[in-house]
């Protein structure tokens, strides 16, 4: 493929974001919609900053919540993926059941957690937990069995241990499948968040994050703070995403392919 | 004369198959004395990769015996390594690493490790690499350090499985010339599988022609050229001739396996 010139990187969605934009105008003027039905982009923006201390108290919260799921899922997420890995056995007795988990909507889920893990913080987690496990053991499992089958033969040739096979070989292989899982979950963790909060959030004081704002606003039919809301959704979406791409790039960039320079 | 030292690899009418599948190895019949290079030469399906895999212990066989250093093949892994068409380096380890990993997984002192690993790439020539990672290494470079990764344990046995295959000629030829080179060093044995009639017979003091559908054992060339060989060894009449007679013996493999 030919690569395109650098400019154009940058001009191509810039303009299409403009046109977007005057598209947007343009339905405004044409349907003489009221502001709290479609607002434009700068109502959009001149309610955020209206809105600001709410917003930033909200995406704060919101933050801790999905980081806290993210990193379950995670951490939960490396052990189950080890499980599977090693053991046929245990694979094909749980997998099936990961799978019913995974099917399962969240939202019908959503009372149930309520009521075990409590409302608030914990309940959060675990649905963002719950939304953001299954991509990360469903990829590091495929990762610990992609093994190179030389590579695999070598370590019997040095009479390794099946530990020292795991964590010398089969984990740093399956890094790079262990990062593409994490990035699924990163932009799903926010998402996850968001959402737990608009179903268990806890509202007291008025700062239950970005989900609460979602059902506030929507209450005082506030559209152009919902709109803004969306705006700042978004960003944390973005943030998660950057912190795992740069995680992707410290742990693979001096070894991977994915990261080839010319330079050699 | 060296004396007659008990075979350190042995095949006794060893017969490998697949399940009720085709038989890859028949009646295969093996003896290899210390300090043998012997290379396994033929077309594909003659089971001569087969032979390395069944004397590391990777794989089992059906009938006959197999014995390696006397014992059974798995029992004597520690004395062999083994060297693949592609170098198998662990692309997340420099190639000082790399070289290190097996004595890591042998539990050796981290900074015996170290000292060692760099004494094996000071021997293959590649001090100068030693924290690149293996993507930005040649093939030639790779293989190398493949080859100080299997010689660092100093293994009396040494499988090669068409190391130099993916190489271009001229450091194919270089590699062969250093490979005699560090043999001469730490004399172990070798099992060389190749595909290069002109490789085989620079390396080798014997050469097996094996046919395939079943793999078995075709004819045996004597190498007598003796050691240290030099690389103008190549351009001598003799050579040429022990070519020729190699390929001959090829070409009837070939044909009969067409039939």
């Amino acid at each position: 493929m030919k690569k395109m010139p650098r400019l154009l990187v940058w001009l191509l969605p810039l303009a299409s974001g403009l046109l977007f934009v005057a598209i947007w105008y343009g339905v405004r003027l044409v349907t003489g919609l009221q502001s709290w039905i479609l607002p434009t982009p700068l109502e959009i923006i001149a309610a955020a900053w209206r809105e600001r201390q709410a917003l930033l108290a909200a995406v704060g919260h919101t933050a801790v919540g999905a980081a806290g799921g993210f990193l379950l899922a995670a951490v939960v997420g490396f052990g189950t993926a080890l499980l599977l890995g090693l053991s046929r056995a245990l694979r094909s007795s749980l997998y099936p059941w990961l799978l019913v988990l995974q099917m399962t909507p969240v939202i019908v889920l959503t009372p149930i957690i309520s009521l075990w893990a409590g409302p608030g913080l914990p309940g959060i987690i675990t649905i963002t937990w719950l939304i953001s496990y299954f991509p990360i053991v469903a990829n590091l499992t495929q990762g610990l069995l992609s093994t190179d089958r030389n590579h695999v033969a070598l370590f019997r040739m040095y009479n390794a241990s099946r530990f020292q096979e795991l964590r010398r070989l089969r984990v740093p292989a399956a890094m790079p499948y262990y990062l593409a899982g994490l990035r699924i979950a990163a932009t799903l963790a926010p998402i996850g968040a968001i959402f737990g909060e608009y179903m268990v959030g806890n509202s007291s004081g008025g700062t239950g994050g970005l989900g609460y704002l979602v059902y506030s606003y929507n209450t005082q039919i506030k559209i152009p703070a919902l709109f803004a809301t969306a705006l700042t959704s978004c960003l944390l979406g973005f943030s998660f995403v950057a912190v795992v791409a740069w995680l992707n790039w410290a742990v693979l960039h001096k070894w991977h392919d994915s990261f080839e320079r010319n330079d050699h | 004369m060296i004396p007659r030292l008990p075979p350190i690899v042995e095949f006794t009418a060893l017969q490998k198959r697949y399940g009720d599948g085709p038989v890859v190895l028949a009646d295969f019949n093996l003896a290899v004395a210390p300090g043998e290079f012997v290379s396994l030469i033929g077309p594909s399906g003659c089971g001569k990769s087969t032979v390395l895999k069944l004397v590391s212990g990777l794989s089992p066989w059906t009938q006959g015996e197999l014995t390696v250093a006397g014992t059974k093949p798995r029992l004597a892994r520690d004395r062999q390594a083994f060297i693949f068409q592609d170098a198998t380096l662990l692309p997340w380890l420099t190639a000082q690493l790399n070289v290190e990993l097996p004595l890591q997984l042998r539990g050796m002192a981290p900074a015996e490790c170290t000292a060692k690993a760099r004494q094996m790439l000071a021997l293959v020539g590649l001090e100068a690499v030693r924290d690149y990672y293996p993507r930005q290494l040649s093939g030639g470079m790779k293989m190398r350090v493949s080859i100080a990764r299997a010689l660092t344990l100093a293994p009396q046995l040494l499988l090669l499985d068409e190391p130099f295959g993916a190489l271009d000629e001229m450091t194919r030829n270089r590699l062969n010339e250093e490979l005699l080179a560090l043999r001469a060093r730490s004399m172990f044995t070798a099992l060389f599988v190749t595909h290069s009639v002109a490789e085989a017979v620079f390396l080798s003091n014997r050469i097996l022609v094996m046919a395939a559908h079943p793999g078995r054992l075709h004819a045996e060339v004597k190498v007598d050229f003796p050691y240290p060989r030099q690389p103008e060894l190549r351009g001598s009449a003799e050579f040429q001739a022990k070519v020729n007679e190699v390929s001959r013996l090829l070409h009837q493999v070939e044909e009969g396996s067409t039939v």
